[in-house]
């Protein structure tokens, strides 16, 4: 752990590199400098108040605790999911659901397999990841169900004048939803060690802990990721299309 | 009676499309609607097909409201065809295996080429690219699709316009014999006069109301 050597004065010259970025951003008039630094200003924020409510929470490792940061974990990454999902019905309670099923079931094989054990210091991190991942994926089912029922409005209207019911009408574009939103965690398997070195593994490599140690976690939360995506996007996209139809059977 | 329209209204964003319509139509008849372009003709057959639900009025079908009846299995028996049909898919084979998975039954090849033959369209054309059809084919294609099962009532919404001659006579071919032979009633919105001279009756609409009614 010895080499583990940000200090806050490193981090106070980190902050160069968001100056670069902002001049990058004055220069080439793109617009996006409020927007940075709001984020810069909200992560660091974030970060130090998650950095000592989580030292606490390893600190007394209660259970209760424990679970507490995990639904609140959920019920941030729903509500997040929530704000892609542009006016579909119920968003919040659909994205709510998939992702606690998602990271729930997940983390329980993972326990029950003793793959993670249920501490503090493994829960919380391996819940957010579960979490953010499944927030992600839903966010890109929301936004391919609103672009494929706007574009395909006629084809489903088609569909629904045959005879059929909303899944029947429906089936391809629920389809292309989930492909949509679990694609990016399978590119992600797929380039795993060739492209990236996912944030697991690095923190484990940088922690000092033996590289062939460190890819054990990181193929044991690919399978997590891969599990969690495909039931947050299955639950998501099943539970949203029928939002886009009303009481009648009609196109909303 | 088939259908009874009673002061049957619909409005959108609070403007009126259609207000007070009443009408009846007896099983087997043939009725057209005409009238100008944006007078609500086609909300109306829309308005019997349950794609749309009316704001003001009843529609009975066998002297049942709509309500009464499960949404899919009334437009298995009430269809509606559409003015400018989106055919999906890939291919042919795929439009016309979607009746027969409405149903949960196998796709019948020889019952799609004997359709396709009667809107005189080849048993190749099956495994045709939707891609590669012309506009006459694409209606011609999406019309059967329509009809594989025959419904008891058809809806068509101006499905002749922008085709050429012969496709027309074949297409009003059909639809006169499956009125004639099989008893299917015919609900049409048309501007074509030798589709209009066929028709038990002529409702001109205008303004989204009912002006006149020929017999």
């Amino acid at each position: 752990m010895n080499n583990l050597i940000v200090s806050p004065t490193a981090l106070a010259f980190a902050v160069i590199l968001v100056i670069i970025a902002l001049l990058l951003n004055f220069k080439e008039h793109i617009g996006l400098e409020k927007d940075m630094i709001i984020g810069v200003i909200r992560a660091v924020i974030q970060l130090t108040v998650v950095g000592y409510v989580l030292t606490y929470i390893i600190k007394v490792d209660r259970p209760a605790l424990t679970l507490l940061m995990v639904v609140i974990i959920i019920l941030n990454a729903a509500w997040n999911a929530r704000g892609r999902a542009n006016g579909i019905p119920h968003a919040f309670a659909i994205s709510l659901l998939a992702i606690s099923v998602a990271t729930i079931t997940t983390i329980a094989l993972l326990v029950l397999a003793h793959a993670v054990k249920f501490t503090p210091s493994q829960i919380v991190p391996i819940s957010g990841m579960i979490a953010s991942n499944a927030m992600v994926a839903i966010g890109l089912c929301y936004r391919n169900l609103n672009a494929s029922f706007h574009d395909q409005r006629q084809a489903v209207l088609e569909r629904l004048a045959l005879g059929a019911d909303a899944k029947l009408a429906t089936l391809d574009i629920v389809r292309n939803a989930i492909k949509t939103g679990m694609a990016p965690t399978i590119d992600s398997a797929k380039t795993v060690g060739l492209v990236s070195l996912p944030g697991m593994m690095s923190g484990l490599i940088f922690a000092g802990i033996d590289p062939s140690k460190a890819i054990m976690y990181q193929i044991m939360v690919t399978f997590m990721l891969l599990a969690a995506t495909s039931l947050a996007s299955v639950i998501a996209c099943y539970r949203a299309y029928p939002q886009f139809f009303n009481e009648d059977l009609q196109l909303r | 009676m088939l259908f009874s329209l009673d002061h049957v209204g619909f409005e959108t964003g609070g403007r009126p499309i259609l207000s007070d319509v009443s009408f009846t139509v007896a099983e087997g008849e043939y009725v057209t609607f005409s009238g100008p372009s944006g007078s609500g003709k086609s909300t109306l057959l829309r308005l019997i097909a349950t794609l749309l639900t009316p704001t003001t009025g009843t529609i009975l079908y066998h002297d049942k409201p709509q309500n009464d009846y499960a949404k899919v299995d009334y437009r298995r028996q009430v269809s509606y065809c559409f003015q400018q049909p989106s055919l999906f898919g890939d291919s042919v084979r795929d439009n016309l295996a979607f009746p027969f998975t409405l149903r949960d039954q196998p796709f019948d090849p020889e019952k799609a080429t004997a359709a396709l033959k009667q809107v005189d369209l080849s048993a190749s054309m099956l495994d045709k690219p939707i891609k590669e059809l012309s506009g006459g084919e694409k209606q011609r294609v999406a019309l059967i699709r329509n009809l594989l099962f025959t419904p008891d009532v058809i809806l068509l919404d101006e499905v002749t316009t922008g085709l050429d001659t012969a496709t027309k006579d074949i297409v009003h071919q059909l639809i006169e014999d499956k009125n004639l032979h099989q008893g299917v009633s015919v609900l049409a919105v048309t501007h074509d006069e030798s589709e209009i001279a066929v028709a038990h009756r002529l409702i001109t609409i205008t303004a989204g109301r009912m002006e006149a009614e020929h017999e």
